[in-house]
């Protein structure tokens, strides 16, 4: 089973590589994680995407909560959320391709961000599968390189992780 | 109160209360030496090697309950006391070690005994904080204390980088009295739904069995659990952890429980229908194989850390919350109530309990012209009338130790249970004396263990503490020969010691008194003679039997009624 953790932890040098260490040392999964500051400048938010059976993803809540640094989590995919990811994608826009690229682009909703002669830069906001299929309809020979942040997400409605 | 940061960790281990610190100086740490000469209120202990000075500051917490302070230098001095932490931390004791850092801009460069102190010990630490402000490191180290002590006590490092501790720099200080943190509040109170389900579980119990580890010491909850034991009529067993919790002579003791647990223990913990964990933490060495734990039992698990709840095994009622706590709730609906399990199923359940117990499965060959390493364990005991504190290191002779010495009360059994750190007696024995000077204290040792701390008995003599050491010396790594002559056909690899010091001589080199002993009649009096002489050292040598094995055993993976019992056991 896939799940999204959702965590604010102090702001502090080290936090980020206590949650590494505890996956690390204790085997859990790490699909992605994204970090950064929130608006409480003392706290930054992560979010976590992980596997596991719902023994493991108990243990994974016990031991984040255990570490002095988490003030909070939440396991988001325990009920309704939005996830995003967002991607840059570089493509070889050099050929024909060039025109179907475009399309293709609009037809995800993406935003063609960078253009030389020869490339574009997609960049493309949405679930993992939204992306996944994005890259899918690309013949790989065409991609020059992607870049994926991670998910991030929060609950639905009002639910919602704050102090 | 204007102080330099050496001279504000020196006054705030003064004012938290600190008795002992546990060190050994190196450059980073200079400046905090400096502040330490020519004051007398927080006493420091010269250790002779850095590992010994953690194992000091864990026995001395182990056996007072108050938190072991450490000090150490940067790089070496830090990678040295690792073994030390992880040792504390498997068992959950209050520490807080100090370590030096090179200069703040230095950190990065490779300097000279430079570690990254905070990444290596982060793994085995409750938690761990780099001092990168001197005004704040008296809140620093409150809240050091505070989250080694509190919870699930744990070992906490403070990494002070050199520069914090300069003379020149003097900043305001005053003792921070109280410290919160906003991430960190341990549940201590049981939730009273679950308090209520358990009683109900409880009062329906035919073939009841209590299970209880390090937890209750740590709690300090012993008198509780002694009282709800008593009230209920219930057999108890004790982890290796929690020996000393419940008293060692007591009819409803059935001794400890685990992979070199008795018969009667662990035939109980497979047969019972009803078992109510305390403070205890299903480690692999009391489960053995998880799918036929306990098979038919409903289980209870009363613990503080919340994460060691369902972590091996499911249960089906858990309550977080401090087991004292927990326990008194108990006691008090106990009382209440007027539901008791059945007597009659109780009645039969004890005599079932009986049968097992009459294999006796302690049993060794008495008729031996060689000593026997359970006889002087038995003899240690009464020597000192059970109420030594006993040390013990890693092997044979600390299973023997935790089978033979009947512990009357907790924090006498001082242990490295979860990491089993060969070297650990000696020094522990040491913070174990310093917090109880006219106390007996007993190193139950090997001739293997010993060799890993040996260089405390300088420290023991510089200090004058006259630890009891009580060597069982079979020339070999005991527990590994044994597991070789079971697993491996016998082929004994690298277990043998060929080259030991005499050990006596080894002793008085150091300024204490030798003592070997080679024959069962000379136990007894040399016992004596050792106790005798209280204000001495006494370093007791004895030749035991080699090929002694430590039964009953149950093999890693196997149920706990997949027992071997002693070849003497089984002839019978």
């Amino acid at each position: 089973m896939r799940h999204i953790i959702s965590l604010l932890l102090e702001n502090e040098s080290g936090a980020l590589s206590r949650v590494a260490g505890l996956f690390s040392a204790r085997g859990y999964n790490i699909e992605a994680l994204t970090v950064a500051p929130t608006e409480d400048e003392s706290l930054s938010r992560m979010t976590i995407v992980t596997n596991g059976s719902s023994e493991i993803l108990e243990q994974i809540i016990k031991q984040l909560n255990k570490l002095v640094d988490v003030v909070k989590l939440m396991e988001l995919t325990e009920g309704a959320h939005i996830e995003r990811e967002l991607a840059l994608i570089k493509l070889d826009a050099s050929g024909k391709n060039r025109e179907e690229f475009k399309r293709l682009a609009d037809i995800f909703r993406a935003g063609i961000v960078d253009v030389t002669t020869s490339s574009y830069v997609v960049e493309l906001t949405g679930t993992v599968e939204k992306i996944d299929a994005f890259l899918d309809a690309i013949d790989k020979k065409f991609i020059i390189e992607v870049a994926r942040s991670g998910v991030t997400g929060m609950a639905r409605g009002e639910r919602a992780l704050r102090l | 109160m204007e102080l330099s940061g050496g001279e504000i960790l020196i006054q705030f281990l003064k004012d938290e209360g600190v008795e002992y610190v546990f060190g050994y100086p190196g450059g980073a740490v200079l400046h905090i030496y400096d502040a330490i000469y020519g004051q007398e209120d927080v006493k420091h202990i010269l250790v002779r090697h850095e590992q010994a000075a953690t194992h000091a500051a864990d026995g001395y917490a182990r056996a007072t309950g108050k938190p072991g302070v450490v000090l150490v230098t940067s790089g070496p001095g830090a990678t040295n006391a690792v073994t030390g932490i992880a040792t504390a931390h498997m068992d959950s004791i209050p520490m807080v070690i100090i370590t030096g850092q090179v200069h703040a801009s230095s950190i990065g460069s490779d300097a000279f005994q430079e570690v990254d102190s905070i990444g290596i010990t982060r793994p085995c630490v409750k938690h761990n904080f780099l001092v990168k402000d001197i005004n704040k490191l008296a809140e620093t180290l409150k809240k050091a204390f505070y989250i080694a002590t509190t919870g699930r006590p744990g070992p906490v490092v403070v990494d002070i980088p050199k520069d914090i501790t300069d003379p020149k720099v003097k900043v305001p200080y005053e003792y921070p009295k109280s410290v919160s943190l906003r991430s960190y509040n341990p549940v201590v109170k049981g939730h009273p739904m679950q308090v209520k389900r358990a009683v109900d579980l409880i009062t329906t119990a035919k073939r009841p069995m209590i299970y209880s580890g390090g937890g209750v010491v740590l709690s300090g909850a012993h008198k509780e659990l002694t009282e709800f034991t008593r009230m209920l009529g219930f057999p108890i067993t004790n982890t290796l952890m929690g020996l000393g919790a419940y008293p060692g002579q007591d009819k409803q003791f059935l001794g400890m429980l685990g992979m070199h647990g008795t018969y009667e223990a662990n035939m109980a913990m497979h047969e019972c229908d009803v078992l109510i964990a305390v403070g205890a933490r299903f480690d692999d060495r009391v489960t053995g194989k998880i799918e036929q734990f306990c098979p038919t039992a409903k289980i209870i698990h009363i613990d503080i850390d919340p994460s060691s709840i369902a972590k091996t095994v499911k249960v089906d009622i858990p309550i977080v919350g401090d087991v004292k706590n927990v326990l008194q709730d108990l006691l008090t609906l106990l009382k209440e109530t007027k539901e008791r399990p059945d007597a009659t199923a109780l009645h039969k359940w004890w005599e079932q309990i009986e049968r097992w117990r009459g294999a006796d499965c302690l049993a060794y060959d008495r008729r031996s012209t060689l000593i026997k390493p359970q006889y002087v364990i038995e003899k240690l005991y009464e020597a000192t009338h059970g109420e030594a504190y006993v040390t013990s290191d890693v092997g044979q002779h600390q299973m023997w130790a935790a089978q033979f010495y009947k512990f009357e009360t907790p924090n006498h059994w001082i242990n490295s249970g979860g990491l089993g750190t060969m070297g650990f007696g000696l020094p522990a024995a040491m913070g174990v004396k310093l917090g109880f000077p006219d106390a007996t204290v007993a190193c139950v040792t090997g001739e293997a263990s010993i060799q890993m701390c040996i260089q405390e008995l300088s420290t023991c003599m510089q200090y004058r503490l006259p630890i009891k050491i009580v060597n069982l010396n079979n020339r070999y790594l005991g527990m590994v020969r044994q597991w070789q002559e079971f697993f491996y056909e016998g082929r004994y690899s690298m277990s043998y010691m060929d080259a030991l010091p005499d050990f006596v001589k080894l002793a008085e080199a150091y300024g204490h008194v030798g003592i070997r002993c080679e024959s069962p009649s000379d136990v007894e009096p040399a016992l004596k003679e050792a106790l005798a002489q209280k204000d001495r050292l006494v370093f007791l040598d004895f030749i035991t039997d080699q090929t002694e094995n430590v039964y009953p055993m149950i093999e890693a993976g196997k149920g706990h009624h997949e027992m071997h019992l002693s070849p003497e056991r089984e002839l019978a």
